[in-house]
């Protein structure tokens, strides 16, 4: 009897040791599977340009709880969710500047209001205090400007998805970038399109009717961009976009460009690719 | 005091014990012996086994629960897509009808991850911590995690293939939810990331609903074929320490599933039909230590264990307010 008991006893505790060690092996294939997403990380295959006012790379993963509120307010619907290739950026908010830009077509900063976790950081009160990126004249070959040639037409084509608000079109509502054609002598499209351009020029026309202010929110003076992010100058004896401080990265200029590949793109800000020591 | 001891013992993960002889008051003891002679008792037994034998077992608040888990993950896609802002963002972390909501799991991972909490994100978390104490168990579990919906179909099939002998069930440690708890805690504060969230499949669903399905779904795939061909309910079981976070919320939650021993004929069809069994092994007879007794912290208050017990000696409570269905 006592014999028989002790074999029962020795085979539940061979398979509470096969359950231990199969727990154990599940456990920590799950922690693996996890830590996998550490690679895309360090291999910067993250780097993205952010919405406006995230932190730092490596402060923007800690914070961001991954909940897509920043995706829903968005009235161009610039801002997507990463995949599960981006490892530990699962589920977190990027840009795609060349499908479709920020244009702050909000003008409140939406995306950083509906943020829960302050991830994109409240600090910064007006577009003009983003630095999400900073533009960069990538293929100067295929600049039209550069070639001295204008552009007549949809900047992007027919099929081209992406909007932009046109104030003196709609005030309220952006609208297909394919359903305003241009017809410009040298092309300046970048410079025409730039949000923070557009806004220097409507305070600058503002500025001369006295006692009666435009908009709203021009009665806080920072409200309108203190410098100037990117102009048509004339370098060597060619016309060129040459980018200045002010420019916040928004990549509407990278969107409207019309070449393929776009002549002018968006670098991620470096101060955003600061990573921990 | 014991019998919280033992909820959350087993809700680390430990087996259920019979109590020792002096932890069983007086009454029960006499009910205990009551009921193993009592000639009545048996044949109305045996009455209620052959009408279970031939009836179905309700489905009522499988029903319901089915309706209102889908009705709050389909409320955060209309939501999105009408634009009409009842509910924005996603489980993780929300807004309804503009007051922040952030899962009380996401909230930790990002607060050991950030080593900081914004005002917006404690208000979230205090509010869902609240509404997940009075609802108590892990209500957020059956009652809204979408994972654990896929995860009930995939249930079905597994059972299917165990009943037709093409797959054999894998019980494993439920210790093992405590050891993915740690480890991602303290990987969220050594790394800075919130590495849990990368493999949640409660945050990946909700997201592929609402903004539409990626590649991260292949893992949530992946992880339903773990439970169909190995191991029954795995996730839930053993692994997701969002289960263990609210667990813990809803272990002193005044909401309950009540057991009165008076009525209660051990027949078992409880313990058949619970998503978590062992928080009901104090109906096994002779296991209760008095006339009532709370369900355990494991506890999803699915209530099928309610609709399906045919003396009623299941019932949902609320502390203070007596039996409320």
């Amino acid at each position: 009897m006592t014999k028989q008991k002790r074999v029962v006893s020795k085979r539940h505790q061979q398979q509470e040791r096969r359950r231990f060690l199969r727990s154990a092996a599940m456990t920590a294939g799950l922690v693996a599977v996890s830590l996998l997403g550490y690679i895309p990380v360090v291999k910067g295959w993250v780097s993205r340009l952010r919405p406006p006012g995230a932190l730092n790379e490596d402060r923007f993963l800690a914070s961001c709880i991954k909940c897509g509120q920043c995706v829903q307010v968005c009235p161009v619907n610039a801002i997507k969710l990463m995949d599960l290739e981006s490892g530990f950026g699962n589920g977190t908010p990027y840009i795609d500047a060349r499908a479709q830009a920020c244009d702050f077509s909000c003008d409140g900063l939406q995306c950083v209001l509906a943020c829960p976790t302050g991830t994109l950081t409240h600090d910064l009160n007006f577009p003009a205090d983003t630095r999400m990126g900073i533009a960069r004249l990538d293929n100067p070959g295929k600049c039209l400007a550069m070639q001295g040639k204008g552009f007549k037409g949809q900047a992007r084509g027919a099929d081209y998805q992406g909007l932009l608000r046109y104030d003196e079109i709609d005030r309220w509502n952006p609208i297909r970038v394919s359903e305003h054609p241009y017809d410009l002598e040298l092309c300046d499209l970048c410079v025409r399109q730039c949000p923070i351009e557009i806004r220097i020029a409507q305070c600058a026309e503002a500025e001369p009717v006295e006692g009666k202010i435009e908009r709203v929110a021009q009665k806080q003076g920072n409200e309108c961009p203190p410098i100037h992010a990117i102009a048509l100058e004339k370098v060597d004896g060619v016309m060129m976009p040459v980018i200045k401080e002010g420019c916040v990265g928004c990549g509407v200029c990278e969107m409207i460009c019309p070449p393929e590949p776009a002549a002018i793109v968006i670098d991620v800000h470096p101060d955003r690719e600061e990573r921990r020591a | 005091m014991s019998s919280m001891k033992d909820s959350l013992a087993e809700l680390f993960g430990r087996a259920p014990r019979r109590p020792h002889s002096d932890e069983i008051s007086a009454e029960a003891k006499k009910l205990h012996a009551l009921q193993k002679n009592d000639p009545d008792r048996i044949a109305a037994i045996h009455a209620e086994l052959a009408h279970a034998a031939t009836h179905k077992m309700p489905q009522k608040w499988r029903r319901r629960r089915w309706a209102v888990l889908i009705a709050v993950n389909l409320l955060f896609v209309v939501s999105y897509w009408l634009d009409i802002q009842l509910l924005e963002g996603a489980l993780t972390g929300s807004r309804f009808i503009g007051f922040h909501m952030a899962d009380l799991n996401s909230a930790l991972q990002v607060t050991l991850a950030f080593k900081h909490m914004v005002l917006n994100l404690v208000i979230g978390t205090i509010t869902v911590f609240i509404m997940w104490w009075l609802l108590g168990g892990r209500t957020f579990c059956s009652w809204v995690c979408p994972y654990h919906l896929v995860a009930e179909w995939a249930e079905m099939i597994h059972l299917w293939l165990v009943k037709k002998k093409l797959v054999k069930d894998h019980p494993l440690d439920r210790k093992a939810r405590n050891w993915s708890w740690m480890i991602f805690a303290v990987l969220a504060i050594v790394t800075g990331y919130t590495v849990f969230e990368t493999v949640s499949p409660t945050g990946i669903i909700s997201r592929a609903l609402i903004y539409g399905p990626g590649l991260a779904m292949v893992w949530v795939f992946l992880l339903l074929l773990f439970e169909i061909f190995y191991s029954r309910r795995a996730w839930c079981r053993y692994l997701c320490p969002i289960g263990l976070t609210y667990g813990l919320v809803g272990a002193t939650s005044p909401f309950r599933i009540n057991y009165h021993l008076e009525s209660c004929f051990h027949e078992g069809e409880c313990r058949k039909v619970c998503e978590v069994p062992h928080v009901l092994d104090t109906v096994i007879k002779g296991r209760a230590t008095g006339l009532n007794a709370s369900i355990g912290a494991d506890c999803t208050r699915c209530g099928r264990c309610v609709e399906t017990c045919p003396t009623d000696s299941l019932t949902f409570k609320f502390k203070g307010l007596g039996d409320l269905l």
